[in-house]
Parts: structure tokens; C-alpha cells; sequence
């Protein structure tokens, strides 16, 4: 009962913050800012979706980056054939990241818990192998480089052009918020609790007639294909796809992300994925060793900040 | 591999603590190996230094870090055990830099030898009697020797054990260190064999995270099988289509998934 | 309402070398309210996972009206009217006690494949119902991981009259109950249909002559006698298991 009122008291204000916050960014920001705030921004769309996984199915995924990078790849390999409508990109990026993710969520979510985790991240790196050795398609390690910028007829009559910065981050912003809106839309439905209700306490939602099996696997399938969005985008705003969107450690720094910020918030997310971003690219800018720092720094979030900043926030 | 594999299982299982770090400890002993061959050229020393180092990093660890997220679910172990590996992979790269090294076969076994027609490195062989010979002993020590007992009673029973009197805190800095003292040691006995580069970490750890799955958490048998299968896998997967071996790897242990989600040798979950 | 037989037969449940049930035959028609009772470890509650689908038995069948039952997951069974308590209350605890028991009424009403917080007013109006008459409105919106025991057992209850089960499996309902609790629980027990089908595994034996009309004893997975209550109550095997408890 308190939770409940608490709750709505403190979510709808820190959203209209953070949307205002980021709103003005291209105002007053240094170029260099926008780009990391982009960077960040799509990265915050990848850790909903993952928070999706974690927070509301109870899947602690850690091979999430693979859908990421393929989104990342189709888009790319389209692009490169001339394809430059927006929407197309990001509905093959989604797609490609649904149709990896079925197969791969139905062999591990065969298992759970640490099990599963386990079966993700190994499945990640072999999709994150392929794309190192599959040069034909991918170029290996070099990538595919030279995507150009996409169009939407709207925008180019109104002579609004994605490859200036501000559009673009303007554009990550509305896939945010979109992103946002479908994931808690999804959290409050019918199919969302659910997905709790298995998360919590599996035995009994099977003895009740739910096959958690499938509810799962559409789960999964639908964090996938919203990881391969931000895929896109990450393409996009880049110019390139390369292995490295797929390594295990961007896996490892989106459920940073989730965790640090606050999982099954959708929120907390955003913010983790803030703080990581900035943490990296940040630190990375002026100090040469910032793995260091940012791993001590997990290291330091783990041990000292349980329930992340969202739990922060309700604690205050 | 096996090595890895059972340092990795014996750690997972008896603690219930998935360790990610564990392709780092590997790393380092490589590196620590590197380290000593550069500086004394005596690969023998390394081979003694590098494990018991390690387990003395691991018992460190487990003392400091590990023992106060027990109580906290696996995901927070997990993160933990992530935060290290970057940790240590950028350790490495500010020591030795991003560049590839790589040692010599230590003297006496440079040569190739022929066996039943088929020419190996005679290092090969003698990885390969290593391996046997730690997994015989391990084997035999965890069916028979009284650290096996303690360590069953681990797995099998985190309460019982307790009840038995066995000092559960000081078995599981023991069982940490030893991990990654295995780790260590395999390290070192893949550094003339294998190139030394600061993401050797993720790639074994994988590889470790595959035989484990495939040959059943906690299970020592089962990694034993896990790694031979891997390896034979590899093997064959190089000879028909090199790009792709990793692929039939996987490919083997989606198989094992289908047909037995708790891997070959495992309990039921 | 479709009636629902539930029979087992020639069930053997081994776990390594014990073997939890051996070669057991139990057939409840429809409609009936049988209780199986026994000494801890008898198991009791291995049967009744044998029947939910939880456990594949090592050999033997079982049916759920005209219907084998036994290549099916549990989930299946459920859809063909199986309901079930368990021993140690599984609920759902990050919920609310309230979206515990709108989990169960939409599993029957439309399951979840909703993609959108949709108004289900039908839903809504049966849960309002379920918790007054289940005695828990005044929780509805405490989180179940905070309820004590008592509260707990009762939800444990309401979950499964909440999917409205044409045969019921209950395991020990009233175990660690007051007195006011375990009256509670035998009126909603007592006021179920007529024709669901009934197989509850108690230990109080007073609840179970209450509610009983067949008797099945289990004593290290067997059962060693059948009956109604009195002819249970005279079997000499029975006697000498309980140590003349009845
Ligand atoms: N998953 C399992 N693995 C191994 N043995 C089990 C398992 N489940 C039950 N057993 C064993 O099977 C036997 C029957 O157990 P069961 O739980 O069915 O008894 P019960 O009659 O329900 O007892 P109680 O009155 O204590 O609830 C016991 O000896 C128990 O130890
Ligand atoms: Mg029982």
C-alpha cells in the first residue's frame, strides 16, 4: 500500500526530468557531449530491454549484446545496398534481432538461473565468433564501415537532416521514449504480469495452466528485437558494425547498467546506462586507464549499493 | 581446457559462485609465465610460481570481496566477478601492452615426435600428460582423499557439511584458491603453446563455460568428458571447415541441451 | 462443468534407490472426496505430484477422466480442470495478494496473452468476490512475501479455488493453522460443488472424517488399505501404523 503510493509519486516526476534534462542537451551541450549523450541514449534502449528480461521475466541474460550487434549488422548490410529509409533500417534490425533470439532463447530457456546465464553468454560469443570469422558477410574484424546516415521523407521536407548531430540525438530521444512507453505498457499488461507471476514462482503458474515456456520465450524474443533497434541505431549513429558490439563485455555492461541504475524499474536503466556510458567514454577521454576505474568502480557499486540508484531515489 | 574447466566446476559447484574472472586467472598465469621465462628462462620455475601465486591472488579475493556477497544471488556474484575481469584484462594491457607474446617450449621438448605415424610437438604430449596425470589425481583425490570427502559434502549438502563440523568459510577460501591455482597452472602450460594477448580470457573462459555445460555442473567426471569432447570437437571441427570449428562446438552443445538440459554427467536440476 | 475422474495406476515413483511409491492404484470418480493419509515420508505428496504432472512416474498411468494423462505437462492438466494447493505455500511474493489471485482467475478466464493493460472488468469484479468470501479483502493489496504463515495458507487455498478446478488436489491445508483459521478452511473446502472431485492429504484427522467419503492409506509407498472411513478405522494394518491415533 505505501509502496504503491509512493511509487507513483516519485516516477512520473523524475521521468519529466529526465526527459526535460535530455531535451535541452543539444542546446547547450559542446558537440563532443551530444555525441556521448546519443551514445548513451542508445545504449539506455538496449538496458530497457535487457531490464525487461531481468526485472519483470526474471532472465538474467548475458549474451543480450549478440541481438545488439546483429541488429547492428542487418542494418548495415542494408544500408550498404542502398537501402536509406529509416524505417526500414530499424525494422530490419529488429527483425534480424528476433529471429537470432528465437532459436537461442528456446535451446536456454531450456535451463534457468545461473545456468541460463551461463548458456547466453556462451551462445553470445559464439554469434560475437561468427561475426569475427564469417568475413564474406562481415569483414571480420575490420567491419562493415561507411553506413550513411538514414532519411525520412517527412524530416527532408521540412529540410531536417539526420546527419547533424542534433537531429539525430532528437531521434534516439523519440526511439527512447517509444521504447519506453511499449516496455511499460508491456510491464502493466496481462503478459507483463505474467511474466512476473512465472518469474516469481514458476511451479505454481504451470499448475495454474499458464505454459511458462512459451510466455518466456516471447519475453526474450521481444527484449531481442528491441535490442536490435538499438543495434540500428548504434549502426547509424557510428557509421560502422564491427565484432565489437557483439563481445560478451557489452553484454556484461548492459546488466551493469540494469543493475546499477535499479532493475525492473525501466527507469533505473536509463540512468545506469548514464553512468556507465559516461563512465567509459567519459573516463576514456582523459584518463588511459579507465577499464580499471570503471571495473573497480562496479566492483565498489556491487559491494556498497544493493538495490541500485532507482532504490537510492526511494530510499530519500 | 580441463584444467580450467574442473577449477571452474569445483568453484561453481561447491560454492555456488559462477566466477567470470576465472579466464583472467588463466590470463595472468600465462602472463606470469611470460614474465619469469623473460626473466629467469626457466620455464620449470614458472610452472611452480604461477600456480601458487594465483592461489594466493584467489584466496585474497575470496577473503576481501567474494565472502560478502554470498547472501546476495547469483547476478550480484556474477557482476562482481565481470567487474574483475575488466579489472585485470586492463592490468594486463598497461603491464604488457595491447601486442601479442609468446614463449618458447621449454628445452628438451621442442623437437616433434612421431606417434603411430602422426607427428606431434612433443610439447602437445607433454600438455597432454600433464592434464592427465592432474586429472587422475584430481580424480582419485576428490573419489577417495579426505579434501574429496570435505568437498562432496560441499556440494552436495551446504547445511549437512556445516552440521559435520567442517569449517565451511576456510573450505571455501581453499576451494577458491585452489581454483584459481588450476587456473594458473593452466595458464602457464598453454603459454608456449597458445599467443599470450590480453583477450585470451574471454575466449578460454567460454570454451571453459562449454565443457562445464556440456559435462555437468559440479561434476569433475563430467568435465573430464566435457573437455575431451571439446577438444575432439576442435579437432575435427579445424580439419573440415577452420573458420567455422567454434560453430560445431556449439552445434554439439545445443545437441546436449535438447536431449539433456543438466548436461551429460550432471544431477537433476 | 466437465466432471473429472482422477485414477492412478500401477504408479512407481524411484528417486535412485528409494522408491517413493510403489506400483499404487488409486481411482477417485468423479465427484468423490477422498483423503490420503499416512505417516510422514508415506508419499503422499509424490502422488499427488505424479497426478499434477510435476513428476513423470518411473512406470504406471494416470487419467484424468476418459483422458491418459500421463505424457502431459502439468500446465496441460490444468486446462483440463486440475487444480492444487501445495504442502509449502507457493505464492507469488513480489505480487500483491490481490494480482496473486488475478493471475489465477485470468489463467481460466482468458490466460495472458494481452499485450496491452487491458480494463478486465470480469476479472476484476471475480477477484473483489474470491478475496471477501476467502475471507482476505482487508490484504488485498499487501505484498504476499509479507503474510504470516496463516494468511499465507489461506491465499495458498484461494489460488487454486480461484481457477475454478473440476477435481482439486490439496496438500495439507491445515497444517500449522489456528483453530479459527483451520474452521475457515474446512467451510470453504465444504463449500465446493458437489461435483468437483476432491483428493486432499491431511494430517488431522478430524478434518479428514469431516470431509472424507473414501480413505486411501499410504505407508512407505504403499498403499496398505481403501475404504470408507470406518472400514479404514477397523483395518488392523491401519491400526497398527497409527499406532491407534483413530
Ligand atoms: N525430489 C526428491 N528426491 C529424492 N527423494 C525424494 C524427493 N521427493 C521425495 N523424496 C522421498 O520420497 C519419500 C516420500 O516423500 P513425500 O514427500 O511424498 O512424503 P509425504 O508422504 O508427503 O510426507 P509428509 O507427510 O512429510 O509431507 C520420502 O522418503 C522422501 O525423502
Ligand atoms: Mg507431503
Amino acid at each position: 500500500m505505501i509502496r504503491g503510493r509512493f511509487r507513483a509519486a516519485w516516477r512520473p516526476g523524475l521521468l519529466a526530468i529526465l526527459t526535460l534534462a535530455l531535451a535541452s542537451v543539444p542546446m547547450w551541450a559542446p558537440r563532443f557531449w551530444i555525441y556521448i549523450a546519443t551514445q548513451a541514449l542508445i545504449f539506455a534502449i538496449f538496458a530497457m530491454s535487457l531490464d525487461f528480461l531481468l526485472g519483470y521475466a526474471g532472465l538474467p541474460s548475458f549474451g543480450h549484446a549478440a541481438f545488439y550487434g546483429v541488429g547492428a549488422y542487418a542494418c548495415a548490410l542494408l544500408a550498404l545496398r542502398q537501402v536509406d529509409g529509416l524505417i526500414p533500417l530499424l525494422v530490419v534490425g529488429a527483425a534480424a534481432g528476433a529471429l537470432i533470439a528465437a532459436p537461442i532463447g528456446a535451446l536456454s530457456l531450456r535451463t534457468t538461473g545461473i545456468y541460463f546465464l551461463m548458456l547466453t553468454l556462451a551462445f553470445g560469443q559464439m554469434l560475437w565468433g561468427l561475426a569475427v570469422n564469417w568475413t564474406s558477410l562481415t569483414r571480420g574484424t575490420d567491419g562493415l564501415i561507411g553506413i550513411p546516415r538514414p532519411t525520412l521523407a517527412g524530416l527532408d521536407a521540412l529540410n531536417i537532416s539526420l546527419y547533424e548531430r542534433g537531429p539525430f540525438f532528437f531521434l534516439c530521444l523519440v526511439v527512447a521514449i517509444l521504447t519506453f512507453l511499449l516496455l511499460e505498457m508491456l510491464a502493466r499488461s496481462p503478459f507483463g504480469k505474467t511474466l512476473e507471476g512465472i518469474r516469481d514462482n514458476e511451479r505454481r503458474m504451470r499448475a495454474l495452466g499458464y505454459p511458462s515456456f512459451r510466455y518466456r520465450l516471447a519475453a526474450f524474443v521481444i527484449a531481442g528485437s528491441i535490442a536490435g533497434i538499438a543495434g540500428s541505431l548504434a549502426a547509424m549513429s557510428n557509421g560502422y558494425a564491427t565484432p565489437d558490439l557483439l563481445y560478451w563485455t557489452v553484454s556484461g555492461l548492459a546488466l551493469v547498467a540494469v543493475v546499477v541504475g535499479g532493475a525492473r524499474s525501466l527507469i533505473g536503466p536509463v540512468l545506469g546506462a548514464f553512468a556507465v556510458l559516461f563512465g567509459q567514454l567519459g573516463l576514456s577521454t582523459y584518463v588511459p586507464r579507465w577499464e580499471l576505474i570503471l571495473g573497480t568502480l562496479f566492483i565498489a557499486f556491487v559491494l556498497f549499493v544493493p538495490r541500485g540508484l532507482v532504490g537510492l531515489v526511494r530510499r530519500a | 581446457m580441463f584444467l580450467l574447466a574442473a577449477g571452474l566446476s569445483i568453484i561453481f559447484g561447491l560454492m555456488n559462485v559462477l566466477n567470470l574472472a576465472h579466464g583472467s586467472f588463466y590470463m595472468v598465469g600465462a602472463y606470469i609465465a611470460y614474465s619469469v621465462v623473460v626473466a629467469t628462462k626457466s620455464f620449470w620455475l614458472a610452472l611452480v610460481v604461477a600456480p601458487v601465486l594465483l592461489a594466493v591472488v584467489g584466496a585474497a579475493l575470496e577473503l576481501v570481496f567474494f565472502r560478502r556477497v554470498y547472501g546476495r544471488g547469483h547476478l550480484a556474484q556474477v557482476l562482481l566477478t565481470f567487474g574483475f575481469t575488466l579489472v585485470f584484462v586492463d592490468l594486463i594491457r598497461s603491464q604488457f601492452g595491447p601486442t601479442t607474446r609468446s614463449i618458447p617450449p621449454p628445452s628438451g621438448l621442442e623437437g616433434a615426435v612421431q606417434v603411430l605415424g602422426a607427428t606431434f610437438s612433443a610439447y602437445s604430449l607433454f600438455v597432454l600428460a600433464v592434464a592427465t596425470v592432474v586429472g587422475a589425481l584430481l580424480l582419485v583425490g576428490w573419489r577417495s582423499l579426505r579434501v574429496g570427502a570435505v568437498l562432496r559434502a560441499g556440494v552436495e549438502d551446504k547445511e549437512m557439511a556445516g552440521l559435520l563440523g567442517i569449517n565451511l568459510p576456510r573450505v571455501f577460501t581453499l576451494t577458491f584458491a585452489f581454483g584459481a591455482g588450476l587456473a594458473g597452472l593452466a595458464g602457464v602450460i598453454a603459454a608456449p603453446e597458445f599467443a599470450i594477448y590480453p583477450g585470451m580470457d574471454a575466449n578460454v573462459l567460454i570454451l571453459a563455460l562449454v565443457v562445464v555445460v556440456l559435462g555437468g555442473l559440479g561434476s569433475i567426471e563430467g568435465a573430464l568428458l566435457g573437455a575431451a569432447l571439446v577438444g575432439l570437437g576442435y579437432v575435427i571441427g579445424t580439419s573440415l571447415f577452420p573458420q567455422f570449428a567454434i560453430g560445431l562446438i556449439f552445434a554439439l552443445m545445443a545437441a546436449v541441451l535438447v536431449v539433456r538440459p543438466s548436461g551429460l554427467l550432471g544431477r537433476r536440476m | 462443468m466437465t466432471e473429472v475422474r482422477v485414477s492412478v495406476a500401477g504408479v512407481t515413483v524411484r528417486f535412485g534407490a528409494v522408491a517413493a511409491l510403489s506400483r499404487v492404484d488409486i481411482d477417485v470418480p468423479a465427484g468423490e472426496r477422498r483423503a490420503v493419509i499416512g505417516p510422514n515420508g508415506a508419499g503422499k505428496t509424490t502422488l499427488l505430484n505424479v497426478i499434477a504432472g510435476e513428476l513423470r512416474p518411473t512406470e504406471g498411468l494416470v487419467h484424468l477422466g476418459e483422458q491418459d494423462a500421463t505424457p502431459l505437462p502439468a500446465w496441460r492438466r490444468a486446462r483440463l480442470g486440475l487444480g492444487r494447493t501445495f504442502q509449502r505455500s507457493t505464492l507469488f511474493d513480489q505480487l500483491s495478494v490481490a494480482e496473486n489471485v488475478t493471475l489465477a482467475v485470468r489463467a481460466r478466464l482468458h490466460g495472458g496473452w494481452r499485450f496491452w493493460p487491458a480494463r478486465e472488468r470480469a476479472v476484476n469484479t471475480e477477484v473483489e468476490g474470491r478475496l471477501e468470501a476467502g475471507g482476505i479483502a482487508h490484504l488485498a493489496r499487501r505484498r504476499a512475501a509479507g503474510l504470516g504463515h496463516g494468511e499465507r495458507r489461506i491465499l495458498e487455498i484461494e489460488l487454486a479455488l480461484a481457477a475454478v478446478p473440476s477435481a482439486l488436489l490439496i496438500d495439507e491445508p491445515m497444517a500449522g493453522l489456528s483453530g479459527a483459521e483451520r474452521r475457515l478452511t474446512l467451510e470453504r473446502l465444504q463449500a465446493l460443488p458437489e461435483d468437483v472431485t476432491v483428493v486432499i492429504v491431511e494430517h488431522d484427522l478430524d478434518a479428514v472424517f469431516a470431509l472424507a467419503q473414501r480413505i486411501s492409506v499410504l505407508d512407505h509407498g504403499v498403499k496398505i488399505a481403501d475404504g470408507t472411513p470406518a472400514e479404514v478405522r477397523a483395518n488392523p494394518r491401519v491400526q497398527e501404523v497409527y499406532l491407534g491415533a483413530i
